[in-house]
């Protein structure tokens, strides 16, 4: 299966500037599950050593604390994980998610224990029936029992029934699960090359040629000169096909990355030129750009 | 070109930004020193102004898509979570708890009177059908008690000593865990309008009632309530205070009022879950009650006593706590 295009969705920061997080994916949250589930399991077990061995030194108290524990574990290890200046717990960390808060203001603890108290339903639930369903479930009416599974059905299956993949939790939480941004500042594709321009096949462009293409050709151009190493066969091909398209009358000149470098830099220059000036063109397929006398 | 410029004015800033924010990212807004921390919400604004401009004046894909993820994680390092969760346990004890209950009012009240009328329910039909008890109450729970018990064993479940005196805190700490467990159901089953929280109280009042029932009907009403009230008030509290919070789920979900339905839920649903939160601190003061006080002490009076003192705490801590400022 492909992997499905990468969900969007627009936070307003309270300063009123639209920032676009992407939707944790599904795989990725029940990966953080499981291995959040595993942290805990991993923690009962060293938790039920612990307690065996307290309580032959501190008897009953040993024992008291014991479950004491295990109740926090089990009941508020994602909230206290999440309340964190992170807003992720170990596993959600590992695999690059974080909790925000859905209409972009600050994440409050009293989000975090809400959309936590839910996995009560969510999860417990749902296990208990799966493991003993006469002790759960409606055992007189047939009907009840179908409409009890099928609404714990539905709970669960939350996250796949909207856009956001918001669970039963974030619902009620008005939280979100979203990748954690990373992205590193990437050098400028013009300024490298203005340092190579002596090598460049000069950029006299005329205005004609470079109202060939639009934003969209422009980016693409730009994520092929971003590869780490782009095949010298495909840089020549492209280069060719813009010299073509451009009528570009010189031959070719040796060096084809130089040359879609330079067709880069002016291209770009020419669009943000008309951008300032309110002409904006999305692609080669846009009108093109009024001409002025 | 004017891109060109522009990023060659302000990339310090970012990276300035960027090393912050990824201090905060390793280890809380407390790693950064006073200087820093003032720096950053400058540094903030500044890049989310960049971003806007660069938006509108550069066609650099690669610079816009740092910008924003910048901006996102400066966004996320300013206005995420930022209290520590004991500073935040401490304020909600103080203020939120009870100012969010006495905002609940109408939820308590319903919550209340379900758990009132399926006792009174219970103590009329088992009163009258003693056999009716078995229906109301869960076997493993009656443990032996009901209606074919000598009246001398029912008296005996009122004072057994459950075991030696170093497990009563492990005992207590078991009702707690156990109790505040069903609670947080409770708050969480609101999800489905609120009805089988709803039913879940009225079969706890149904419960009760039978209970009451069956010591009245042997003469043993004074020392049932002695039994049963001095941890029982916090107890039951409790439930009726997640109960309330599963109804306040259940009405933002089927009455959202002027909101769209998901903001209401969201709303709502946070505050809900903080009242459970204080709730499950209830069922810890129940437990520590239940587990070791009722253990230890057998004298009527004195048990009638807690029970009174517990009343009254809990009225003067939840009218009176975190009056004096927004909450």
């Amino acid at each position: 299966m492909s992997r499905p295009a990468d969900v969007v969705r627009e936070v307003v920061t309270p300063e009123g500037v639209p920032l676009r997080f992407e939707i944790g994916g599904l795989g990725e949250r029940v990966g953080a599950f499981a291995i959040d589930c595993g942290l805990l399991m991993l923690a009962v077990v060293a938790l039920v050593l612990v307690t065996m061995i307290a309580s032959g030194v501190a008897g009953g108290l040993g024992v008291a604390v014991g479950i004491v524990v295990f109740f926090l574990l089990r009941s508020f290890y994602f909230t206290w994980f999440e309340c964190r200046a992170t807003g992720a717990t170990p596993g959600k960390r590992a695999l690059g998610l974080r909790v925000i808060d859905a209409h972009g203001g600050m994440l409050t603890p009293e989000a975090v224990l809400a959309r936590n108290l839910m996995r009560e339903i969510e999860l417990f639930v749902p296990l208990a029936v799966l493991f003993a369903p006469d002790a759960t479930l409606p055992a007189r009416s047939p009907a009840a029992r179908l409409l009890a599974l099928g609404w714990l059905a539905l709970l669960v299956a939350m996250p796949l029934l909207n856009r956001d993949r918001m669970r039963v939790g974030d619902l009620v939480g008005g939280t979100l699960v979203v990748r954690s941004p990373t992205a590193v500042l990437l050098e400028d594709l013009s300024a490298t090359s203005a340092a190579t321009r002596s090598s460049a096949p000069a950029a006299d462009f005329t205005a004609e040629q470079l109202d060939l293409y639009g934003i969209r050709e422009l980016q693409v151009l730009e994520s092929l000169l971003r590869q780490r190493s782009p095949r010298t066969s495909t840089l020549e091909a492209v280069a060719r096909q813009i010299q073509v398209k451009i009528g570009w009358s010189a031959a070719l000149p040796v060096d084809a990355e130089a040359f879609l470098r330079a067709f880069y830099t002016a291209q770009r220059a020419r669009l943000e030129q008309r951008l300032l000036l309110g002409e904006r063109r999305e692609s080669k397929r846009d009108r093109p750009f009024k001409r002025r006398p | 070109m004017k891109s060109v410029v522009f990023r060659r004015g302000r990339e310090a800033t970012w990276t300035e930004l960027e090393t912050l924010v990824a201090r905060v990212e390793q280890g809380g807004l407390a790693s950064l020193g006073p200087e820093a921390l003032s720096r950053l919400p400058l540094l903030y604004r500044a890049t989310l102004s960049s971003l806007s401009v660069a938006r509108t004046v550069s066609l650099d894909r690669g610079l816009i898509e740092y910008l924003e993820s910048l901006a996102c994680r400066a966004y996320l390092a300013t206005y995420g979570a930022r209290r520590h969760p004991l500073e935040a346990v401490r304020r909600f004890l103080t203020r939120v708890f009870p100012a969010r209950l006495r905002g609940a009012r109408g939820e308590l009240l319903l919550a209340c009177a379900l758990l009132l009328l399926g006792a009174a329910t219970g103590f009329v039909r088992t009163a009258r059908d003693p056999s009716l008890f078995y229906a109301f109450v869960d076997e493993s729970y009656a443990q032996g008690r009901g209606p074919s018990s000598t009246t001398e064993e029912l008296r005996e479940a009122l004072y057994a000593r459950r075991s030696p005196a170093d497990l009563l805190s492990a005992f207590a700490m078991f009702l707690f865990t156990h109790n505040a467990r069903i609670g947080m159901l409770a708050f969480a089953l609101g999800f489905a309008g609120g009805i089988p929280t709803l039913l879940l109280l009225f079969s706890n009042g149904l419960l009760l009632g039978a209970f009451a029932a069956l010591y009245q009907g042997r003469g043993l009403e004074l020392e049932f309530w002695a039994w049963l009230l001095p941890h029982g008030i916090t107890e039951l509290s409790a439930v009726v205070v997640c109960g309330a919070a599963g109804v306040m789920l259940g009405r933002a979900w089927l009455f959202p009022g002027r909101q769209r339905r998901l903001e209401s839920l969201a709303l709502r649903g946070r505050e809900a879950g903080a009242i459970v939160m204080g709730a499950v601190l209830m069922f810890l003061v129940a437990g520590l009650i239940e587990g070791v006080f009722r253990q230890y002490v057998h004298d009527v009076t004195a048990r009638l006593v807690v029970a009174l003192v517990s009343l009254a705490g809990w009225s003067a801590y939840l009218l009176g706590a975190g009056r004096d400022g927004a909450a």
